[in-house]
Parts: structure tokens; sequence; C-alpha cells
């Protein structure tokens, strides 16, 4: 009974932590402070809820709590500086917790465009995902010191920015989202794709950005690009399981057991991109989110609608301009017309795409399917050499090796 | 006392091939290899941590007097002397780190023969005893 009441209050917090952030960030403006002050109120409400009982308000008793800490430091240092007292800000008049509104202020202040991706990751998963800096710190592989740097050189430059606690201006706001979305979608990766084995801390991250998604949801519950990344995250999340072998190397997803794709999180997320795409306003996440829906219903990898995946990359590239998306223009390409016609679509990104590694393992995998064995090893070899991702390597080196093994 | 274990591109006796013309099942029984090792070190508390890193055709040299930087890209003449990789562990002896160093060494190769990677052991210095 009161370890079920514990692990009640502790969901409670979690979910709560954002919306009294940003309540106290918007009533006291500090935001350094502000958080300090609701990680003291969640500290009093771990330890007291689970004996005194949680409280019919939580969101409103821990603003409460906030708003006091916040006073009694303001206090102090006016007192400090033998000045009068300044604040006359009474603690029982807290405001009522306007929502999910104020979480989503907070996450536009920490997608703020004074910050780097990485900063902008990093306040992110602290202030509006509740992790500790510890958390944040193991999951990204760098000491807790670092991370703690980063995060508070983030907050000085919101700061500094001068820019309000507040909602952007209306004409600012569909950027701010993107770079919101952006950020979020950041995150998902970096779990996604790097969480393998002992990496598992990472997978993590994958679960926060699904949630953070959600809670930009709640705020904006009629945006489709919103209910679209939510959507991709999903379907991409639900290969999890297969995407890897027992020991961590990868399986390309025409090889996957789909047996092992979460199928709820599939209906999930094709349930999510039919309402977004009835909306009427189709973007590059929900484009996405289209083209893993037509794998994650595809019953076997031969059944798979090559035909529309070619059509939706077509969309999606002539909409962003991104060359990576042309190279799997060019996958679908060969799917549909045979490997020469993706080869030729590769010809025109050598180019734009430098000597990146993805372009030369297209390459080496169109030509593996065109029965040219010893370019394929040779593409193959080339990519392995200038990935710079360990599984990805180990894949494309055991691929060069597999066609030698046969080829000789 | 911590060691850095240490390797080189070209730290492996001649004659063996690159990986890529392995068999598949050679390449999947050293990244096992490799990858057990590192559960055991991390399971007695002895891993501090391990990388790869990217190969010397990604690497660049950097040398700078202090107004403008001179950036060399590859391929370097030299680039079998390049790191491919570490681990930094933090171990009881010296002897612990050769031991480790030498399962390190006899990672399977091509017809699960050892490849007698060699590992250059360096202790990481510390603040000063009292």
């Amino acid at each position: 009974m009161g370890m079920g009441r514990a692990a009640e209050a502790e969901d409670l917090l979690r979910e709560a932590a954002p919306r009294v952030l940003a309540a106290v960030v918007r009533r006291f403006g500090d935001f350094s402070d502000s958080e300090d002050a609701v990680q003291e109120a969640m500290i009093a409400a771990s330890t007291q809820w689970p004996t005194q009982g949680i409280p019919e308000n939580p969101v409103g008793w821990l603003i409460h709590v906030a708003s006091r800490r916040m006073t009694d430091r303001i206090r102090s240092e006016t007192a400090r500086r033998g000045r009068e007292d300044l604040a006359g800000v009474d603690p029982a008049e807290a405001e009522p917790p306007s929502g999910n509104d104020d979480t989503l202020v907070l996450m536009f202040m920490c997608c703020h465009p004074a910050l780097t991706p990485a900063s902008a990751i990093a306040l992110t998963l602290r202030a509006v995902a509740g992790l500790t800096t510890a958390e944040i710190a193991n999951a990204f592989l760098v000491p807790e010191a670092t991370m703690a740097q980063r995060i508070s050189r983030a907050k000085r430059s919101v700061k500094a920015s001068s820019e309000p606690f507040g909602m952007p201006a209306e004409e600012e706001r569909p950027e701010r989202l993107r770079s919101v979305l952006r950020v979020v979608y950041l995150i998902f990766n970096e779990g996604y794709l790097t969480s393998s084995g002992p990496d598992l801390a990472r997978a993590e991250l994958s679960a926060e950005a699904i949630r953070l998604a959600r809670i930009v949801r709640l705020a904006l519950p009629e945006d489709p690009e919103v209910a679209g990344l939510l959507a991709l995250m999903l379907l991409t999340d639900s290969r999890r399981t297969a995407r890897t072998k027992a020991n961590g190397e990868l399986v390309p997803l025409a090889e996957q057991d789909r047996a092992l794709w979460d199928r709820e999180a599939i209906d999930a997320g094709v349930a999510l991109l039919a309402e977004a795409l009835g909306r009427g306003a189709v973007g590059e996440y929900q484009l996405q989110a289209a083209i893993a829906a037509e794998h994650a219903t595809a019953a076997r990898a031969k059944d798979t609608d090559w035909r529309e995946i070619l059509g939706l990359y077509g969309l999606l590239e002539r909409m962003t301009g991104n060359p990576m998306v042309a190279l799997n223009r060019a996958i679908a390409a060969a799917m549909v017309d045979g490997p020469q016609a993706g080869l030729s679509l590769l010809e025109d990104l050598d180019e734009r795409l430098d000597d990146h590694h993805r372009l030369h393992a297209t390459r080496a995998h169109l030509l593996e399917m065109s029965g040219d064995s010893e370019g394929a090893i040779a593409e193959y070899r080339i990519a392995a050499n200038r990935t710079n991702s360990l599984p990805e390597q180990h894949y494309l080196t055991t691929q060069a090796a597999r066609l030698n093994e046969r080829h000789c | 006392m911590k060691f850095m274990l240490l390797q080189a591109y070209g730290g492996v006796p001649e004659g063996v091939p690159p990986m890529s013309e392995w068999a598949p099942e050679e390449i999947e029984a050293h990244i096992t290899y490799q990858k057990d090792l590192n559960a055991e070190l991390r399971e007695r508390g002895e891993l501090v941590e391990a990388q790869a890193l990217t190969t010397p055709e990604l690497a660049k040299f950097v040398v700078s007097d202090g107004r403008t930087p001179v950036v060399t890209d590859g391929p370097f003449p030299e680039s079998k002397e390049l790191l491919a990789g570490y681990r930094m562990i933090d171990v009881e002896s010296t002897e612990r780190a050769i031991e480790i160093a030498a399962k390190g060494s006899a990672a399977p190769g091509p017809g699960s023969v050892p490849i007698e990677q060699s590992i250059e052991v360096r202790e990481v210095m510390g603040p000063i005893e009292h």
C-alpha cells in the first residue's frame, strides 16, 4: 500500500514538474532560482505525500510551496541588502495552474533560438522532462559536471537574450514550434540510433522524446505536425526490439522479424497519422510518418508498397530539398523500377553529399541488387571507412565480407 | 591505478587480412569477444571508458601559431600509427592491466585464431602522492 502510494506520488511529481516550473518562472522571472525552488518543493512532496497523502490539487500545492521558497529567498536577499521589503508576493495568491499553455511556453523557452541544439536538448530534458543532471549526463555519456555546466550556460544565454518569459509573438510561433519539434526529434534519434547493449540508458531518451511530444500535443491538439512527429516516433520506435541482435548489431529493415514489432505502437501511430493528414496541412513529419507507416503495415518485406513510398519521398524531397531524402528516394526508385533507376538518381548526389558514407552505402546496396558484387564490395568498404557509427561500421564491413566470401 | 590501453591501426601482424575479407561469422565472433570483454570489465568495476575512433581517412591534423590554424586532411602515409581505439581502466595493479591487455590482444580473427593485436599499456598520471 505504502509502496503503491510512493509510486503514485512519483508519477504525479514527474507529470507536474514542468507545469509547476513554468508557473513559477512566469511569476518570478528567474529561471535558475525558480528551478531550485521547484526542486525543493518536489523534495518536500516526495517526503510528505507518501505518508500524509497526496493533496487534492498536487500542482497547486507544488506551485504554492515553490513560490513560498522563492518569496523567502527574495526576502532574505532583500534583508541582506538592507532594503525595504520589495517583494510583497503573498504565496497564498499563487495563481491557479494554467496547465498546458505554461508547459508549452517552457518548451518554447528551452528551445530558444539563442541556444545550440545540444544546449536546447539538455535544457529541455532538465526543465520539461524533469530528468536530473546526472541522468542527462549519463544518457549523453559526459561527466555530470560537464552537463551541469552546459545547462547553466544555456540558462544564462536565455536570460541574456532579454526575451521575457512568455508566449513568443504570434508571428514567431510557427518557427519556435519547429525548433521545439526538432529538439524533440533529436532527443528521440539520440536514443533510437545509438541504444544497444550497454548503452541502454540512451534508449530512455526515445521514451522521453515521446513523452515530450505528448506534452506538446496536449497544448496543441490540433496541430498536424505535432501529431505527425508523435506518429513518426511511435512507428519508428515500434521496431526497437527487432532492429538489433542480442549482441547489439544492426538488423536491416527487410530482415527484421516483424512479429517483434510493437503492434500497439503501430496502431497508435497509424491512427494519429490518419487524424493529422485529415487536417490537410501536410508537413515533413507527417510525410516521414506516412513512409514509416507503409513499412510498419506491410505484413512481409516483399509486401511493402514501394510505389507509394517512392511518391512520398518525392513529396518530401520537394518540401525539404534534403539530399538524405534523395538517397532514400533512390532506394525506393530501385525497388520500383530496378537498381539502374536508383543508381542514376545517385549520380546527381555525388557533389551535394561530398563523400558522405551513406551515399556509398546506398550505392553499394544498389550495385549488389544489380549483381555487381565487386563494385558493391568496394562501395561497402568505402562506406565502412567513412561512417562515425560503430554498429553501422560493423554492419557495412560484414556486408562487404559476405559478398567477398560468396565472390571468392 | 588508471591505465589507457591503446590500439593502433597497424598493430596486427602481417598476413592478417582487413576485416572486410574475413568470413561474416568471424567478424561477429570478434565483435562479440570485444563486447564481452567490456562487459566483464564493467561488471568488475574496472571499466572507465571504451571507445573506437573513426578511421584515419577521416582524421585531421591541426597546427596553429596562434593566428592561422593549418588543418591537414588525410590520407596520411603514417596512418598505421594512428589510434584505432582505447580502453581506459581503473585497476588494482599493473599486473591486472597487463592481463586485460593480453585478453584484448588475443581477440579472435580469421579461423578463430587470435589476431595478436599489439596493445600499448600506459598508466595515466595522477595527483601528487603525499
